[in-house]
């Protein structure tokens, strides 16, 4: 049994699904976490503070970069077999069938963006916030408009205001969630459709849900992103003292 | 109705195929595509030059023996029809056609427009029937059948076998041809008793013979004469998975 996962065709596309399926509740988990933020930069490190380094956080992130890896590497199997499959000559003359998605068609080109995207954001938080508890590095110091800060791990607040007062990242972070919320309009319903749960009058049932989770994660980032942008000085000095309480 | 033809020529299976161009004039618009493809021929013929090679039979639309991609579509421009059901009225006069054969690793050219779909027939000879005893023909109504199970089994049945789908299909994937036999015969008494071992058994010789993987764009059904349903792929995938599970 455990082998038709990585020897048929459907199998494949099944752990495609299912951890399809894993990042996306991770990544509305993820959504929900950032939106605090807007309400109370005290409250988004509450959060910071109880994942931080514990032993269900990291197992937590080590389950969640299995699922990344899973997901990316059957990506590349399934695409270079597509490839193949598809011979050696082109067609001279193609065009865009009618109902076909350019998502649906641009599915590791998007994911690779979020790939590179993840990089990034990695660089920009995980390394100095849960990387620095375990490898027990020093923290890092940050100025913005003047304000010196340390940046404590659990302090995620300051680091994303200083991350999102810059300009370039807001862009990079914002293109980032574009090519997410492409991936998902056709990831979300298509996860369906490979575990055998559709037919055809939940299509557009399906792909509505699709745009709607595609839709309301692309809005809870980017709202986060844009308001820390215009008060990155505010948040910066509010959390420029803080301390966690344990 | 005149047009410009650019036609793949390849010699056989072996020799490196080219676009040639041909001119074709006095078209009536009522003229099928294949009866174009006729008069081209005769022309060809009356020059003293080799005939365009291209597969058709029945010219009904029901045999699934003609392909060719047309202008990037699969049996050309017209919705739900083969080929040979396409008339030139669906182009504009004096336009260029473009005529390719199917593309697919697993459907090699063996001639211009004439490609080997025997990898279709290994699929069916792999799961893709009912083990009977063949005897006088039973009492058609012996087995009472829900009517929206037998007209979902009937829209399955459609499928000619064509090869549109895999041709279609950036992934060179078989699949809405393998769900379109399982589906149909999934759907009734006397093919559900097979179900898993068939459903395994195709899946099976299709991964085997070098078709991709379904990344469920749809390009197979917007492309499709018979208009068969993505909806069969999911019930392949249900089909596939329970009987792996229960292995």
């Amino acid at each position: 049994m455990g082998c038709f996962l990585t020897n048929s065709s459907v199998g494949k596309k099944l752990v495609m699904s299912i951890s399809g399926c894993f990042l996306v509740l991770f990544i509305l988990f993820h959504m929900s976490m950032n939106l605090t933020m807007i309400f109370s930069r005290e409250g988004y490190n509450l959060i910071c503070e109880f994942l931080g380094a514990n032993w269900y956080a990291l197992a937590g992130t080590a389950l969640l970069a299995a699922g990344v890896l899973v997901h990316f590497v059957y990506a590349f199997i399934l695409t270079i077999n597509n490839y193949r499959a598809r011979g050696k000559q082109r067609y001279a003359v193609t065009v865009q069938e009618k109902g076909v998605s350019w998502a649906s068609k641009n599915m590791l080109v998007l994911g690779m963006i979020v790939i590179l995207g993840l990089g990034l954001h990695l660089v920009h938080f995980w390394s100095k916030m849960q990387l620095v508890e375990v490898a027990g590095c020093e923290y890092a110091t940050l100025t913005l408009d003047g304000v010196t800060a340390t940046a404590h791990p659990a302090n995620g607040a300051l680091l994303m205001a200083f991350t999102f007062s810059k300009w370039y990242n807001v862009v990079i972070y914002l293109l980032w969630f574009a090519a997410l919320w492409f991936h998902l309009t056709h990831g979300v319903w298509s996860m369906f459709q490979t575990a055998g749960f559709a037919n055809d009058t939940w299509y557009p049932r399906l792909k509505c849900l699709a745009n709607i989770v595609a839709t309301l994660i692309f809005l809870g980032f980017a709202i986060v992103v844009v308001v820390c942008y215009f008060k990155s000085g505010e948040y910066f000095t509010e959390m420029a003292n803080w301390h966690p309480a344990h | 109705m005149n047009f410009t033809l650019k036609i793949w020529r390849q010699k056989d299976a072996k020799s490196q195929g080219a676009f040639e161009t041909y001119q074709v004039n006095d078209i009536s618009a009522d003229t099928s595509f294949l009866e174009m493809m006729d008069i081209l021929n005769n022309n060809l013929i009356h020059e003293g030059k080799e005939p365009v090679a291209f597969d058709h039979d029945c010219r009904e639309g029901i045999c699934g023996m003609c392909s060719m991609h047309i202008n990037g579509h699969a049996h050309g421009p017209s919705q739900a029809v083969t080929t040979c059901q396409m008339y030139m009225r669906k182009f504009k006069d004096g336009s260029t056609i473009t005529i390719e054969p199917w593309r697919s690793a697993a459907f090699p050219v063996i001639r211009d427009l004439v490609v080997d779909r025997g990898a279709y027939d290994k699929i069916l000879q792999a799961g893709g029937f009912i083990s009977v005893r063949t005897n006088s023909v039973p009492d058609g109504n012996a087995i009472p059948i829900p009517k929206a199970d037998a007209d979902e089994s009937m829209d399955a049945a459609a499928c000619v076998g064509c090869g549109a789908c895999a041709a279609t299909c950036k992934n060179g994937s078989a699949m809405l041809f393998v769900a379109a036999r399982v589906s149909s015969l999934a759907k009734l008494p006397q093919g559900r008793v097979e179900g898993a071992r068939r459903a395994k058994a195709m899946v099976a010789k299709m991964d085997e013979l070098g078709f991709g993987n379904c990344t469920n764009t749809g390009a197979c059904q917007a492309q499709c004469p018979k208009s068969i349903s993505i909806a069969h792929i999911a019930r392949l995938n249900r089909e596939f998975l329970a009987a792996k599970l229960k292995d």
